[in-house]
């Protein structure tokens, strides 16, 4: 067993490890920085995978956006008010498990049915971000202009929504 | 260097637990966190295919998914912090207005 492979299972029990930590934590917060560990480990393991451009991508979207934004609802709509009150149907996290065994029984016999070593060609293409911005912007030009309309039908979508009534907020202050 | 059948059972792992976490938890907040991990299992599976086959359609396709992923996540928590307002709850047992 190479280094390669010692780092490759370290790295990926710590990403396993966090992920229970995201699904059986108590208390919301706690969930929310379980995340935060888990997608620092994806990027990790995205750098062994010779994508250094999604890597950083990932801690700076995910780890500095994504997390950040959930912590910001928390703090605001207030993790005492969300109990998670699955008292009067408790099986239904027996009923998740079973599930969750069932899907990692099956993917991971169909991934099996193949055996894929790692490609022995050296000239690999890499993912740093040169080669992956050349990439996007010749192969992938009309997907980053969708992307593009995508996040700012998003932005509106999310204004739209988030913003008060501006009657409500007229009542508001005359209370 | 590990074999690309690591990194997909990995993959299916992750999913797995994202998928008991969206089944099993009632809180609202901790379902989106729980989709955002299944999302990301994905993108490990396609970056190791990528790196498998020496193509980087896979690594344009994962940053699709990233903005997607921002996208609903801003989406999904205004429409979260909207109803927050009005019901004052995020456990999804009692978010159930659309429901017939």
């Amino acid at each position: 067993m190479d280094f390669a492979m010692i780092f490759f299972i370290l790295v990926g029990a710590l990403s396993v490890g966090a992920a229970v930590g995201v699904v059986t934590a108590k208390v919301a917060v706690h969930s929310a920085l379980f995340l935060l560990t888990h997608f620092v480990t994806l990027a990790i393991l995205y750098i062994t995978l010779d994508a250094q451009f999604l890597g950083a991508a990932q801690v700076i979207v995910y780890a500095g956006g994504i997390v950040i934004l959930i912590l910001f609802v928390l703090m605001l709509v207030g993790s005492e008010n969300l109990d998670t009150r699955a008292g009067y149907r408790s099986w239904v996290p027996y009923a998740g498990l079973g599930l969750g065994a069932v899907l990692v029984a099956a993917l991971g016999f169909a991934m099996l049915q193949t055996p894929l070593n790692p490609p022995v060609l050296p000239a690999n293409l890499g993912g740093i971000p040169p080669v992956v911005g050349v990439y996007l912007y010749s192969q992938g030009i009309l997907l980053v202009e969708l992307v593009a309309v995508l996040l700012l039908v998003a932005l509106l979508g999310a204004l739209l929504l988030a913003r008060r009534n501006p009657q409500e907020q007229d009542e508001g202050r005359g209370r | 260097m590990v074999a690309t059948n690591f990194y997909l059972i990995l993959g299916a792992i992750i999913f797995a637990i994202g998928a008991v976490g969206v089944l099993s938890r009632r809180n609202a907040l901790i379902i989106f966190m729980c989709v955002e991990m299944m999302l990301n299992s994905v993108n490990l599976t396609l970056i190791a295919l990528s790196r498998q086959w020496n193509n980087l359609n896979g690594q344009m396709f994962v940053f699709v998914i990233m903005a997607v992923a921002a996208a609903e996540v801003a989406v999904g928590l205004a429409v979260l912090v909207s109803h927050f307002h009005h019901t004052k709850t995020a456990n999804i047992d009692d978010i159930n207005v659309l429901k017939w």
